[in-house]
């Protein structure tokens, strides 16, 4: 019996999301004894909680890959990149919602919920077991549905609502498909479904594959369950809607990839072929609806459905190529910088909703907008940013999979969405005269407008320059990305 | 590393005017100007050093200066650079064309540093993609230039400069993916799965395939062919350069133009000869056809760039015609196709300087009197003698007169390729009449008979009113303003008429003494040739 050696190397195992942990109680506890001005020590507590926990979660990636807790937690490539990309990209999040939060009453829940929620995108990563997936999924979906809502107007409460139905509708249909799956093989463990559900009857299989993935669209955003994705970006801080949009898909996408991979790798049923028609779905729908967005922030939401189209595509063909674990460490991290990217160009001028003022508000700061071009031409794939790395990866595998049409059409979407990030670009690039912009009288600027520290003013430039170079540079070094990722 | 330093020292200086604003314009001028020149030194000593060997002619082996390192190690993508005699001829008329555009652009009045900055931008993104012998590399500085170029478009264009730009953007961003989707072809075609041009080119992947083969070629054809611009893919052609600032369109035309062409040489012909054989004739076919309605579609235009942008279509169709002539390896002998892969190489050269220098010389009309259109001008040998003579030289140069560069690049695109495909060929040369017809046509319009010159009222919006030290052009453009209907406009300014004769007279050399490039083209066409016929 070496239960107690056992179980302590498994707790040792679980340090990251231990530490996602502690800074997530800890912040909430130092934050009932701060004075509403100095919450910038939860702040640093969260900070220092985020790259601790990416730090070990490096460390932990030269490790082999296992499964700790009876095979509940998987330890290996995929979870660690996601352990990574999560725990960063929260760290850059929080840095920027802290801009338009400091001061807030509701400053410490803010970054305590948002940690939360990142916990419950990396348990969707790492989850071996369809029960602890569907907790993970609660843990990433509940905190984020009052992170929607917390500026607490008219646009933001009607996101929430439509957020939270949607969220426990798909919630419901995630319950049934694992109750199918219990039903068809006895267990809940991914080892026990691979091994019992090549002899399971059709029709119980699909309820249980459609359903399952209901769950993982939802969190991703995936096409058809996107509709959460434009009125929830639109409606929050442009802050808050980079975390929504960037970190829940990071999980999703691995659960995802985890589930073609594992369970439902040698099903009768052609899962891959779903998985690539969701993805065409996304990227195609995603491009055509952002085609006629003038507002800033819901184009940039329905560039992230296009985008987890991509995404998409390395899911189709997990297992069933080698080149398909790098591609989803290089696209997983460079859209997460990217995307936050982009949205924090957009906090820099939270107060501009549409385009043309957004363009009009920069006129004056060339460098902004030098930092907006990288991002965007980035989230185009537009070498040598990561997430050309990231498009050049996904499509080889795809294609190495079997699914050249689908590296077609992925094509054919990116030279569209070039079209849309181009009608941002050219504004705000190009001097042409803009009529004056409308007043926007809504009531949703109080949280926004009450950025009155200096700090506030420089987090979300600094950002957006960070991550732009950040982008260039993981599109450079991808090769030393990968041999961190993949020893 | 020499060829590091080469291709990332515009690159830098273009950083170091980005991090510098309270540059003046002169300064930044002069940054441009000092980092172009220190390129072409550059290029000017590796060329000296190079030694264009016999046996080992480039492609596959002997390739200098080169540098590998690996980039993205799970495809085997490298940053793999080095120079043959097929890429320094063209890595030299890069650094040749964008020093002339520095020159020409001293006193660029609007928003010099970054204007400087995106040219530097661009000439590292050219060179690059001269230089690279790594698919994917190759894919990232061919993406780079049309981001550069697009902002240069959209940005410092007239006329209708944002729909241009988009419409060059979407269009060359559609062959640009078309291309990534043939290079991922080769990858996964390959028995080494890697991205490695030399390695790709040494063992040729797709061999037992020939469906595949002839898709894959069709994806890189098809992106070349948008960049190239061949018909039908010409159609963004004439809009990007009518709407570009002069050295925008010298730029365009002289460097990006050639990236297609030099694209097939580099990449169709050596890794799918199979492929390349066999579909020749529609690469002869689809030439021949860009020269005949390259040049009617010119005949027909009522704007001098328009129809110089329509002659470009024309003369990349003889590059073509070469190239598709040098795989029909049944039809010739190995001498023959030689010659015309020669003939294909040299006009890509010959027309990057004559074609460079046209445009600039459009730049003359435009900052004189906002108008390219033939009947808005006319008689300009009597006011501006120094411009009529070099339009008349560059125009003469272009249709081919012996003397200049073209007549020795479509003399050889001829001779090689009149054994292959005879009457494909035969209208081809008909081609050049009409070119002839049209040059001296346009000539005619320009500079003879009594003297037009438009009324330059409208010119003042675009003359800025800034105090800035630019001044001598928009000056003379801002008192035409003042005066109107019309002064006596002014003749080539010393900025203006150095590039422009630069790049004549080197179009001249080539034309006399066509050894000096010959010397370096013709291992390398020779192992082209080869390793088509494979």
């Amino acid at each position: 019996m070496n239960d107690m050696t056992g179980a302590g190397d498994d707790a040792l195992a679980l340090l990251p999301e231990l530490l996602l942990l502690i800074g997530a109680v800890g912040g909430l506890l130092l934050g009932l004894w701060t004075p509403q001005h100095r919450q910038w020590r939860v702040r640093v507590v969260v900070l220092v909680a985020c790259v601790a926990s990416a730090v070990t979660a490096a460390v932990g990636l030269a490790g082999e890959d296992r499964r700790v807790f009876e095979d509940l937690w998987v330890i290996d490539t995929t979870t660690g990149v996601v352990r990574i990309t999560v725990a960063l990209a929260v760290a850059v999040a929080v840095w920027l919602v802290s801009a338009s939060l400091s001061g807030h009453p509701r400053e410490t829940e803010a970054y305590v919920l948002m940690l939360l929620g990142a916990l419950g995108a990396v348990a969707l990563a790492a989850s071996a077991d369809v029960l602890l997936l569907v907790a993970a999924y609660l843990l990433a979906s509940v905190p984020l549905y009052a992170l929607a809502g917390y500026t607490k107007d008219a646009r933001a409460t009607e996101a929430t609502l439509k957020y939270y139905l949607m969220g426990a509708f798909a919630g419901v249909l995630l319950l049934v498909g694992a109750a199918a799956l219990v039903l068809a093989a006895g267990s809940t463990g991914y080892a026990d479904l691979a091994a019992a559900l090549p002899e399971a009857p059709a029709p119980l299989l699909a309820i249980a594959v459609l359903g399952v993935f209901a769950g993982v669209a939802f969190k991703a955003g995936a096409v058809p369950l996107h509709f959460w994705v434009p009125d929830v970006t639109a409606g929050t801080a442009p802050a808050m809607a980079a975390y929504i949009t960037t970190i829940p898909k990071l999980g999703a996408v691995a659960a995802a990839f985890r589930l073609v991979d594992e369970p439902f790798a040698d099903v009768p049923l052609d899962v891959p072929l779903l998985v690539a028609v969701v993805a065409a779905l996304s990227m195609t729908l995603g491009n055509l609806a952002a085609f006629a967005q003038t507002e800033v922030l819901r184009l940039l939401a329905y560039s992230t459905v296009s985008q987890v189209g991509y995404l998409f595509m390395v899911v189709a063909v997990a297992g069933r190529t080698e080149l398909a674990v790098p591609a989803l460490a290089v696209y997983l991290a460079g859209y997460a910088l990217t995307n936050l990217g982009a949205f924090a160009a957009a906090a820099v001028l939270g107060h501009a909703r549409s385009i043309e003022e957004w363009a009009a508000a920069a006129r004056r700061r060339r460098a902004l907008v030098v930092g907006l071009v990288v991002c965007l031409l980035g989230l185009v794939g537009t070498p040598p940013t990561a997430v050309f790395v990231g498009k050049l990866a996904v499509f080889t595998a795809a294609w190495d999979g079997g699914l050249a049409w689908l590296v077609v059409l992925a094509a054919v979407n990116t030279v569209a969405s070039l079209f849309y990030y181009l009608r941002w670009i050219a504004p705000a690039t190009v001097a042409v005269p803009t009529g004056s912009p409308a007043a926007d009288g809504s009531g949703g600027h109080e949280v926004r407008t009450m950025t009155t520290r200096e700090q506030a003013l420089t987090a979300p430039p600094v950002t957006v320059h960070a991550l732009a170079a950040a982008s260039l540079i993981l599109g450079v070094g991808s090769g030393a990305w990968l041999a961190v990722a993949l020893p | 590393m020499l060829l590091t330093v080469v291709i990332f020292l515009p690159l830098a200086a273009a950083g170091v005017l980005l991090a510098m604003p309270r540059l003046s314009g002169r300064a930044a001028a002069a940054v441009w100007l000092a980092a172009s020149s220190a390129d072409l030194a550059l290029i000017g000593w590796m060329w000296w050093r190079y030694d264009p060997g016999s046996d080992a002619a480039g492609l596959v082996d002997g390739i200098a200066y080169e540098v590998d390192v690996p980039w993205i190690p799970t495809v085997d993508a490298g940053y793999h650079v080095g120079v043959d005699g097929l890429s320094l001829p063209l890595l030299a008329l890069t650094a040749v064309l964008f020093l002339a555009c520095a020159v020409w652009s001293l006193r660029e009045p609007d928003r010099p540093r970054t204007y400087a900055a995106l040219f530097l931008f661009l000439q590292t993104a050219c060179l690059g993609t001269f230089a690279a012998l790594d698919l994917i590399l190759f894919f990232v500085f061919f993406d780079l230039t049309i981001v550069g170029m697009y902002f240069i478009i959209a940005g410092w264009g007239h006329g209708n400069a944002r729909r241009s730009a988009l419409k060059f953007f979407l269009y060359t961003f559609v062959g640009s993916l078309a291309l990534l989707v043939g290079f991922i072809g080769l990858f996964l075609g390959s028995d080494d799965r890697t991205f490695d041009m030399v390695t790709l080119a040494k063992n040729p992947p797709l061999t037992e395939s020939p469906v595949a083969a002839g898709l894959v070629l069709l994806a890189i054809g098809l992106g070349l062919a948008v960049k190239t611009p061949l018909f039908p893919f010409h159609t963004w052609l004439p809009d990007a350069h009518t709407d570009a600032p002069a050295a925008g369109s010298a730029i365009l035309a002289g460097v990006l133009l050639k990236l297609g062409t030099y694209g097939f040489v580099r990449i169709a012909m050596p890794i799918l000869p199979d492929a390349w054989r066999r579909w020749a004739m529609v690469a002869v076919v689809v030439g021949v056809v860009s020269v005949l309605w390259g040049a009617f579609v010119a005949l027909a235009q009522t704007d001098l760039k328009r129809m110089i942008a329509y002659t470009s279509v024309n003369h990349m169709g003889y590059v073509l015609l070469g190239l598709g002539a040098a795989g029909l390896v049944g039809q010739a002998d190995d001498e023959a196709r030689t010659i015309a892969t020669v003939g294909a190489l040299y006009q890509m050269v010959s027309h990057g300087l004559l074609t460079g220098a046209l445009f600039l010389l459009t730049g003359w009309l435009w900052s004189r009197g906002r108008t390219y259109a033939f009947d808005r001008w006319g008689g300009l040998a009597r006011p501006a003698p120094v411009f009529a003579a070099a339009l008349a030289v560059a125009a003469f140069g272009s249709l081919g007169l012996p003397g200049f560069s073209g007549f020795v690049a479509e003399f050889q695109i001829f001779t090689g390729a009149l054994q292959a495909a005879p009457v494909a060929t035969v209208l081809a040369v008909a081609g050049i009449l009409v070119t002839a017809g049209l040059f001296l046509l346009a000539l005619q319009r320009l500079l003879t008979g009594a003297t037009v010159e438009p009324a330059t009222g409208h010119g003042a919006d675009h003359a800025p009113t800034r105090t800035a030290p630019h001044a001598v052009a928009s000056a003379a453009t801002a008192t035409a303003a003042r005066t109107p209907p019309r002064v006596r406009t002014e003749d080539l300014h010393g900025h203006e008429l150095l590039p422009v004769a630069a790049l004549l007279a080197l179009a001249l050399i080539l034309g006399l003494l066509p050894g000096v490039l010959l010397d370096v083209f013709e291992p390398a066409a020779r192992m082209v040739t080869q390793l088509v016929a494979r």
